[in-house]
């Protein structure tokens, strides 16, 4: 059985852990199909019989609905909403993702710390501090980085009709309308996701393809850990 | 900015530390009197009192929602939130800002309840490096004396409650209390802590701030309100 391992020094208590189940992380952008892809991952899950549990951003009992106000108000400042995201983060890591890890069940996390420090880095925080800070978080069995172009981004969220003022980055004041915001914005965001590649062992999914070629090569990747597990 | 160097803002920031019942408070409010009295502009903080974030921590604490580190964090955020609105804004304008407790309050408090002494520096590394810091420090019994006067119980996360040291409210304050005056004598030197003893008088103690920060008052060019 494997031992929780973290980025820094953890969680007070539960640096000894043993966790049978696997956290699998799958990030990406936004309007990248990060659902569409999850939600075909948790049925397949459990139809060949695993506990599934998914998990997002921002929907922690404790701080879901502060940090919903705090967004709204518009004099919330970059190291507070840092730091309310990061709360929240640990909020479920210990109260939602660790319990359902010792009690063996796989956990999608949609999105990780990964997506909070991609978001804090184009916004000007301290890189350096960003990942000092998240020294608490569990290090994931695997994570998933759905890759796309930024035009082909452009195109599907066009194609939805999902452009919308955050995942625009409109409170940054890159530009005068919601589209050129967009595609300078999600720019510096995948730029940041290409150099945390490396740093945070991701492995890459190309978004090319219809979203069952996509799903295939997801599922194909994650029957490797069932088959290694990690003895770390 | 790093809370290891000093700042170039123009205004001063002293703070005081110590326990609950150490007399921090009382000796913060006579200091922010003096000042007044002397024409300075003087802006007071507190710890835990931002708008934007206290409701999340109240409703954490009453429903016992917290654990050490969204403990800790929670109370960065509240502090973020004050360094920038209250705390920043008069020291880039020559003015004085006191802070009841400030970031070695999460040194001391966070550490007694197990977060890493060397994370949750990094985690306050944004703050702003005070002018000067008094830390109020009494002896044990002196500060669970005035902590226990008048009063029925103990809140749970003052007293340490939630972890499990102890199945007695007091027992427990005075176990978590004692590491926390531990944390706060081994940071003295590393922050420079202007030692103050607590178990003086009222009057003693505040004749001693008042020294100790005069120098400090008379080599800045600070803000005046009144002449």
């Amino acid at each position: 059985m494997k031992k929780a391992k973290f980025y820094g020094a953890g969680v007070p208590g539960m640096e000894k852990l043993d966790l049978p189940g696997k956290l699998i992380v799958i990030e990406g952008t936004d309007g990248v199909g990060r659902s569409t892809h999850i939600n075909l991952l948790h049925d397949w899950l459990e139809q060949i019989g695993k506990g599934v549990l998914v998990t997002g951003l921002t929907r922690s009992p404790l701080i879901g609905g502060g940090l919903q106000a705090a967004k709204e108000s518009k004099y919330l400042g970059r190291n507070t909403m840092t730091l309310f995201y990061a709360t929240d983060f640990a909020d479920r890591l210990e109260n939602e993702i660790i319990p359902a890890l010792r009690a063996g069940f796989i956990v999608i996390a949609d999105r990780y710390l990964y997506t909070l420090i991609a978001r804090d880095t184009v916004r000007g925080a301290n890189s350096g501090w960003l990942r000092e800070l998240y020294g608490f978080a569990l290090v994931p069995d695997a994570v998933f980085y759905l890759n796309i172009d930024i035009d082909n981004l452009v195109a599907r969220v066009l194609r939805a009709g999902k452009l919308n003022y955050w995942e625009a980055g409109m409170d940054m004041g890159l530009a005068d309308n919601l589209f050129d915001s967009f595609y300078i914005y999600q720019s510096m965001l995948l730029d940041e996701f290409e150099k945390m590649r490396k740093e945070f062992k991701f492995s890459t999914v190309s978004c090319q393809g219809s979203v069952r070629s996509v799903q295939t090569r997801l599922r194909k990747k994650i029957e490797k850990i069932f088959k290694t597990p990690k003895t770390t | 900015m790093s809370i290891r160097e000093k700042h170039d803002y123009p205004g001063l920031l002293f703070v005081c530390e110590g326990v609950d019942g150490s007399g921090k408070s009382t000796q913060l409010n006579l200091l922010r009197t003096w000042l007044q009295q002397e024409g300075y502009d003087v802006f007071f903080t507190e710890w835990n009192s931002s708008q934007l974030v206290k409701k999340t921590t109240k409703i954490g604490k009453k429903k016992k929602l917290l654990t050490p580190t969204t403990f800790s964090l929670i109370h960065c955020t509240d502090f973020a939130d004050r360094l920038e609105h209250v705390i920043i804004p008069p020291l880039k304008a020559g003015m004085i800002v006191l802070a009841d407790r400030y970031a070695f309050t999460a040194f001391s408090r966070d550490v007694a309840r197990g977060v890493s002494r060397e994370w949750i520096r990094s985690v306050y590394d944004f703050a702003v490096r005070p002018d000067m810091a008094f830390y109020f420090r009494p002896t044990l019994e002196t500060a669970i004396g005035r902590i226990l006067v008048g009063r029925t119980s103990l809140k749970y996360y003052e007293a340490g409650m939630d972890l499990g040291l102890s199945h007695d409210p007091i027992e427990s304050f005075r176990i978590f209390q004692t590491r926390i005056l531990d944390e706060y004598h081994a940071m003295v030197g590393e922050w420079d802590l202007q030692v103050i003893d607590a178990d003086q008088s009222i009057e003693e103690m505040q004749t001693q701030v008042r020294e100790k920060a005069l120098p400090l008052l008379k080599s800045h060019n600070l803000r005046k309100s009144r002449r």
